[in-house]
């Protein structure tokens, strides 16, 4: 099948997408497909959001070529660095640009869920310079695991609302934020953190994260002269893969790798390795790979980090999949771990577990990229992270 | 003709509204759920509709959450579901809905599914985050065992969107009283009548009304704009408290005596 950058008119990417929602959010699921697909060709909503980008976010990011590591491994390694964006990851471009769309809807509150807090600090951040309310919704887990994050959502003027229900982590946040839509549907804006969810989600998620894309594949081809052999993403919904990949796409030769959470390894059925463990399944709203059980009930997932602790992924990354375009490894919580100290050693920088992910994963199979040239996309810095490695680092001694 | 048209059309000869009571399947555990199988239709219930439970019931308040969680916990299955609607068919003709969620009927496999609950004797079939514009596989699937499809209205559904749905409803239209979760409510949407109004015009499909029903009260107040009452959350409370009480389900079964009366 021939990758088509536009899902049908129905949301699907090949057999996977479509729009699985209940009859109540309905009509705010069209009005936001008519709103996006129209502010989507607005030259003013454009320039408004680039503008922002722009000056309060700090885009484009650098590529970042990293030296020492390249040499030690021996391949050639740029960072691409959403880790300097604005409150620390990816998760703003997507974040301010929702926001930006619920006020020409007329919304006048916005709410979201988060798991490792990246995109409900992102959410907060966004309502806070727009002048809307908000809301987050976070597992209790998670709440213990970002502590941090949870206290600057706080000081954004954002209410936290714990979900204790289910595994207390990013699924059951979904699923009461979805509950909270279906309440304030008429006043209210979700916005959805991943490239996940009934369509036009994945498809509008996608659409505000193919920035990070576009730029590297300009920096690429402006520091190299010619496009790197390999991306390598972390992914846990997704959206910062399908950001990067998204540009090079079309180029066939350009391997496209997207890294997921191997967790404690697949035999102990720990983890969120939604390709390597999984199968079709139809959750929160779309069809796509999902970890679940003989009838049908999604599992508990684990993952050292937060944001990749979940149990099905972006429809998209299924379709890639399918028709081979991208393919799907693992890194386990130990490698993740390696990734963190690795970079932040030889690098200086401090990733986020969900981007120690890649980092590690590039680490462990570093023979076969022997002599590449790589981007990895480095979603997020890992400030957020420092308390719980520090936790598992004493605990290990 | 279905059987649950049939119970309609009964009904309205003799001037009265369908009563429809709820329960989760398994919760606490299948004993439990026989056994409220019986008392509700020896007590009145024209159709009874049987929850399935789902690990992330996305449309359902902390009620039917926790006695999906309680269901799951031991272990309840589709499979398990089908044979407790099987047994209950051999004493009783109650025409019995499956209300639940996607993914394990897709799980299950459409077609097999289909097959088994027209075995098992299931007369229809809702599933929550099933809009119409996805519903042509499923809905195929259950056609050819004549198992009806029921689908949701709700206040914020406008004339585009019941079009969409009355190409797939059979049976009734479920109306949402509210927009938001499931659970015992004081209050009903504002413009509930006027909706229920529209939906009937648009659509020739008896109407029932879902979400939030608490007491006999809040159905008589809206008795005579509906073909029947729908009744979930507040069942499993009662249910819960003679659990706790270690009582026979008496409380359960004095409330729900009640709210038959006020429908027959």
């Amino acid at each position: 099948m021939k990758y088509k950058n536009i899902p049908d008119q129905n949301g699907y990417f090949g057999d996977f997408g479509g729009c699985f929602v209940s009859e109540t959010l309905m009509p705010a699921i069209e009005e936001l497909k008519e709103t996006f697909v129209k502010m989507r060709k607005d030259k003013k909503f454009q320039n408004e959001l680039k503008s922002y980008l722009k000056n309060y976010v700090g885009r484009p990011t650098p590529l970042y070529f990293a030296e020492k590591l390249s040499k030690k491994f021996q391949f050639k390694l740029y960072l691409k660095r959403e880790d300097l964006c604005h409150t620390g990851a990816h998760k703003i471009n997507n974040a301010l640009a929702q926001v930006l769309l619920a006020k020409k809807m007329g919304k006048t509150r916005v709410i979201a869920e988060t798991g490792a807090g990246q995109h409900g600090v992102a959410t907060a951040t966004a309502a806070s310079l727009l002048g809307l309310k908000c809301r987050v919704y976070m597992g209790t887990e998670d709440m213990r695991r970002q502590s941090l994050n949870v206290f600057r959502m706080q000081l954004l003027g954002t209410e936290v609302i714990g979900i204790d229900s289910g595994s207390k982590t990013l699924k059951d946040a979904i699923n009461e934020a979805f509950r909270d839509w279906v309440t304030h549907v008429k006043d209210t804006h979700y916005v959805l953190g991943t490239a996940f969810g009934a369509h036009p989600y994945p498809y509008m998620v996608r659409e505000f994260m193919s920035v990070i894309g576009t730029e590297a594949y300009k920096q690429i081809k402006k520091a190299e002269k010619r496009l790197p052999d390999a991306v390598i993403a972390c992914v846990g919904g997704g959206s910062n893969a399908i950001g990067i990949f998204s540009s090079f796409i079309k180029d066939k030769k350009v391997r496209l790798i997207g890294v997921e959470a191997g967790g404690k390894g697949i035999e102990s059925g720990l983890h969120a390795a939604r390709f390597a463990g999984g199968r079709v399944g139809v959750f929160q709203g779309t069809k796509s790979y999902l970890l679940q059980d003989e009838n049908g009930q999604a599992l508990t997932t684990h993952s050292v980090s937060a944001g990749l602790d979940y149990a099905s992924v972006g429809p998209e990354h299924s379709f890639l999949r399918e028709i081979k375009r991208a393919s799907y490894s693992y890194a386990t919580d130990e490698e993740a771990l390696n990734g963190f100290s690795t970079l932040a050693k030889e690098e200086g920088i401090i990733p986020a577990l969900e981007s120690s992910h890649a980092v590690g994963y590039l680490i462990s199979h570093a023979e076969e990229f022997k002599n590449q040239l790589i981007i990895l996309n480095l979603s997020g810095r890992g400030d957020k992270d420092v308390i719980q490695v520090k936790e598992i680092m004493e605990n290990m001694q | 003709m279905n059987k649950i048209t049939k119970v309609f059309e009964e009904l309205l000869k003799k001037n009265q509204k369908a009563f429809i009571p709820y329960l989760t399947a398994g919760d606490p555990d299948i004993e439990t759920t026989e056994k409220i199988l019986e008392l509700y239709a020896s007590n009145g219930a024209d159709i009874i509709e049987i929850g399935v439970p789902f690990s992330d019931p996305m449309a359902d308040g902390p009620v039917i959450q926790a006695a999906m969680e309680r269901a799951l916990k031991n272990s309840i299955s589709l499979k398990k579901i089908l044979n407790l609607v099987s047994n209950f068919k051999k004493k009783y003709s109650t025409p019995i809905i499956l209300m639940g969620y996607l993914n394990p009927f897709f799980s299950y496999g459409f077609e097999k599914f289909a097959k088994d609950a027209k075995a098992s004797g299931v007369d229809g079939i809702l599933s929550v985050d099933l809009p119409p514009e996805e519903a042509t596989p499923f809905y195929k699937a259950l056609k050819n065992q004549e198992i009806i499809s029921i689908f949701l209205a709700t206040p914020v559904t406008n004339q585009k969107r019941l079009h969409a749905i009355q190409k797939f409803a059979e049976g009734f239209i479920y109306m949402v009283s509210v927009a938001g979760v499931t659970g015992e409510r004081k209050n009903l949407d504002e413009g509930l009548i006027e909706k229920i109004q529209e939906v009937k015009k648009t659509i020739r499909l008896p109407v029932a009304l879902g979400f939030g029903i608490s007491s006999p009260e809040m159905i008589q107040k809206y008795y005579s704009h509906l073909d029947g009452f729908i009744v979930g959350s507040a069942l499993i409370n009662r249910m819960e408290n003679d659990l706790k009480n270690q009582s026979p389900f008496e409380e359960l079964k004095t409330f729900f005596l009640s709210l038959a009366k006020v429908c027959h």
